[in-house]
């Protein structure tokens, strides 16, 4: 990638030259704005790091307490993928919020990442006569089994391939990641998704200050703004530093695993290779590393 | 088979990951402490081992009548797992007396297919770093040993329905 | 030098022109800024609010905005129809009213910018998106595709007319060799922004309704019948109120050729309809919502039967010759086949294709009052623009308005005398 940052931002420094004088505010200034910031991918180490810190200064005043903005980038020799039983799941949504928490989602307009698909079990796996609204005192219901999906993470993403931008791609390690600096908000992505993993701040986002996880990475969980698009990212900000997502660790039923796939002894490789195993939407060739297998 | 390939590429790739399909079927797995009922044990302490041994299937009625046993009842009772030599052990079939620390080596016993799984860290719940260090829960940190079906769970909150999101907001 | 002098002048005329007209002139004026100033505090408050102040959702997250830009792609592509019979077949009556296909699709081309602008949640972002300072993702997005080429025939036709009227207020005629090549470019041009446009949704296996291989060939077909509806009434009307003389054989050979194209997009609908009833898989549950509804959720239905019935109605009058020659039957049928057409792309392709979402979701989607007072605004823009530029093009065909030196070149199609220097 050609590094064309600074150009850019002498260009863009011109143009906003009037702007910036009549608010007696200079050049270096502005270009530590979010409108100013370059795309992710193509910036250099320094840049990254005079950004960071001024999204963590941002986010400290914001929300009253210190957080941390990683850029850690893919380990290697890792693909994450994800299995999740569905003969197991229970659709308790206990990783719904467990993401909501871990991820900063806007709690107000509600936001999931996570949608939890109650299915009748005489139909089988039919969005048609699928519900995400079920209420129930105790799940599961009798007759009925669950399906969470959020991103598959496909290999070949056409969500990747519909942004006019190139705000989204998939990284090295297979996560497919959005820069919420450079995304327009044209949503493209999101007709393109035939799985409906990706959400849309319609509104300003809104989380407590006290519900805030200051733990984040700038392709993952820091806080977003109004306009732009959003998806499950297997928590980036800790698989990267080899925990497990939120969700696996919550689920209260293990019904959910993760791990390398290139690795012959990770938990998913074992499920690749002893279970029978399904993805969603196949004839699509989205090809997703999110499995869904039935392990009893 | 896949024990033995994995550990010529995996271990080597992943210094210092703990994994349970390398191990040997003798080798002890890293559980945390059994759940126990608080003061329940050692079980010792109230079994005082110089009392003779009523061995007899019957309704319990001096101690322990909150356990509902509802795991093939009609077939198994308490001495079937736990010793009655040692009551801080439990036995297998052959006899061999085990710790409660290992007990899934006795589930494991009827639930091979499931005692595998778990082995491989696909049944249950596996905690720690899925590129390191990593430790397992025992088959009793999630199922009654007694009653190990699992009760339904009161489900959190359904999603809000687009029709009412933003509301408040003049459109 | 001499030029840009020139230049200026023409400007200044044109200016001077565009502010000078009767009573029905700025009342007409009046309304149009009436309703861009409440389109722009409709849009003011979704700036402020986010897109939470349309109805649009993660179930259905295109909708309105997006169904009036692909109409307005299609009445901008309108103007090859015009240009086709008067250029390639060299037929006279057309030719004149060329220029105002070019005029509508100017017009056209700014209200998809516009659109496609109140559409986007950053749109401050916008120069991600120019090639040198942004990063377009080309060839791979085809939205990419769609702002280079809608941008490309925007230029293309903003050269064209321009070249054209300077030309003539300079007393010249156009000079044939610039302006020919120009001319005949915008018709595969023309094609291409409604082809990428098609494409934009035909590329997205997740939309099952839009992944129909029919589907650019209907936005050509639905864009070649609402595009010269507009210009048959606007014929109409500069012939009655200008000294525009417009040959009755050129609104005649226009309304014929506007049957056959509505015959083609009736019969494309019909394959669709066809294909996707008699196999009758799951797919089917998109035409469904559109036309019968899904249980209770039937918004969109009266619409779409409406919908057939102007467009099947226009047709009928259309291909009739008595009744395409007779003024009164004429504008009905313009006017139901622009309402025929906007409804089908307006609300029938967008919003049933995204009903039920990709896992099922039923959410039954109609546009709030911000995005239809948005919309009306852009509209308004549209209009005015369009006003702008006929009232100052046609005094320049007429020859009634030319620079000081030159004599007025009269009519059009009169020789033209050179400039004295």
């Amino acid at each position: 990638m050609t590094k064309t940052t600074p150009s850019r931002r002498e260009f863009l420094c011109a143009l906003g030259g009037c702007a910036a004088a009549a608010t007696a505010a200079g050049c270096s200034d502005l270009t530590h704005t979010s409108w100013f910031r370059s795309a992710f991918r193509e910036l250099g180490d320094d840049e990254k790091k005079a950004i960071v810190a001024d999204l963590e200064r941002e986010h400290a005043v914001k929300y009253g307490k210190p957080v941390k903005v990683g850029t850690e980038g893919p380990l290697p020799d890792v693909e994450f993928g994800y299995a999740l039983d569905i003969s197991r799941c229970i659709g308790c949504r206990r990783c719904v919020y467990s993401c909501v928490d871990e991820n900063n989602q806007s709690r107000d307009p509600q936001l999931h990442w996570i949608r939890v698909l109650e299915m009748d079990k005489e139909k089988g796996i039919d969005f048609a006569h699928a519900n995400a609204y079920y209420e129930a005192e105790k799940v599961p219901r009798d007759g009925h089994f669950y399906l969470p999906v959020a991103c598959q993470q496909c290999r070949n993403a056409p969500c990747v391939r519909a942004c006019p931008v190139g705000a989204t791609w998939m990284e090295k390690d297979g996560i497919v990641v959005i820069d919420y600096d450079w995304c327009i908000g044209c949503r493209c992505c999101m007709s393109a998704c035939p799985y409906g993993a990706r959400h849309f701040n319609y509104g300003e986002p809104h989380v407590p200050p006290e519900q805030l996880n200051p733990d984040t990475h700038y392709l993952g969980n820091r806080p977003r703004t109004k306009g732009v698009v959003e998806k499950c990212t297997f928590c980036i900000q800790r698989v990267r530093k080899g925990r497990y997502p939120a969700c696996v660790e919550v689920c209260p039923v293990g019904a959910r695993k993760f791990g390398n796939l290139l690795d012959p002894d990770s938990e998913v490789r074992y499920v690749l290779e002893h279970k029978r195993v399904y993805v969603l939407k196949a004839e699509l060739n989205t090809r997703p590393k999110f499995f869904y297998f039935y392990g009893l | 088979m896949l024990a033995a390939c994995g550990h010529e590429h995996g271990e080597a790739r992943y210094p210092g990951v703990v994994k349970a399909a390398l191990q040997s079927p003798g080798e002890k797995i890293e559980v945390p402490p059994p759940p126990f009922t608080e003061g329940a044990f050692p079980c010792s302490d109230c079994h005082d081992p110089s009392l003779p041994v009523n061995r007899e299937r019957r309704k319990l009625e001096m101690a322990h009548q909150e356990i509902v046993l509802q795991h093939d009842e009609e077939h198994r009772w308490c001495l079937d797992c736990h010793s009655a030599e040692n009551r801080d052990k439990l036995h297998l079939a052959s006899g061999e007396l085990v710790d409660f620390t290992e007990s899934y080596r006795l589930c494991g016993q009827c639930h091979g297919d499931k005692h595998r799984d778990w082995r491989a860290g696909v049944h249950g719940r596996r905690i720690g770093q899925w590129n390191g260090h990593k430790s397992y829960l025992l088959c009793v940190h999630c199922h009654s040993s007694h009653a190990p079906k699992f009760e339904p769970k009161p489900p959190q909150p359904a999603p809000v329905r687009p029709e009412a999101l933003g509301r408040g907001v003049v459109r | 030098m001499a030029t840009l002098r020139r230049f200026w002048q023409f400007a200044l005329a044109s200016l001077h022109i565009v502010l000078r007209g009767n009573v029905y002139y700025w009342i007409w004026i009046a309304a149009l800024l009436l309703l861009i100033g409440a389109g722009a505090v409709a849009y003011a408050h979704q700036l402020q609010a986010g897109l939470i102040a349309t109805n649009m959702r993660d179930q259905v997250s295109w909708a309105f905005y997006i169904g009036n830009f692909t109409f307005l792609v299609g009445v901008a592509a309108a103007a090859v129809l015009l240009v086709i019979p008067a250029y390639v077949y060299d037929w006279k009556p057309i030719k004149e009213v060329v220029i105002l296909g070019e005029l509508l699709a100017i017009a056209s081309i700014v209200m998809c910018g516009l659109f496609v602008t109140v559409d986007i949640g950053r749109p401050e972002r916008f120069w991600h998106l120019l090639p040198g300072l942004g990063s377009l993702n080309v060839p791979q997005s085809l939205l990419a595709w769609d702002v280079l080429v809608l941008n490309g025939y925007l230029v293309l036709n903003l050269v064209i007319v321009t070249y054209m009227l300077f030309s003539l207020y300079r007393g010249r005629h156009p000079a044939k060799k610039v302006f020919l090549p120009l001319v005949l470019f915008s018709i595969p041009a023309a094609i291409a922004i409604h082809t990428v446009t098609a494409f934009l949704y035909n590329g997205l296996p997740a939309r099952p309704f839009w992944n129909a291989s029919i589907l650019a060939p209907r936005f050509i077909a639905s864009a070649l019948c609402s595009g010269p509806a507009v210009l048959l009434i606007l014929m109409q009307l500069l012939r009655r109120f200008t000294r525009f003389d417009i040959d009755d054989r050129a609104i005649w050979k226009v309304a014929e050729l506007m049957a056959y194209t509505m015959f083609l997009n009736l019969f494309l609908l019909g394959a669709e309809v066809f294909k996707d009833v008699y196999s009758d898989t799951e797919h089917l549950v998109h035409m469904r919502y559109m036309f019968v509804g899904l249980g209770e959720h039937r918004a969109i239905v009266p619409y779409m039967w409406f919908s057939v019935f102007c467009s099947i109605a226009a047709f009928l009058l259309f291909l009739i010759p008595k009744t395409r020659r007779n003024p009164l039957t004429l504008n009905l049928g313009c006017v139901l086949i622009w309402i025929g057409v906007y409804l089908e792309k307006g609300m029938g392709l967008v919003i049933p294709g995204m009903t039920p979402d990709t896992l099922g979701e039923i959410y039954e989607y109609f546009p709030s009052n911000v995005e239809l007072w948005v919309a009306a605004g852009i509209f308004a823009v549209g209009f005015l623009l369009f006003t702008l530029m006929v009232k100052v093009a046609t005094p320049i065909m007429l020859g009634e308005l030319h620079a000081s030196d030159v004599q007025g070149i009269g009519h059009a199609d009169e020789p033209a005398h050179e400039p004295v220097r």
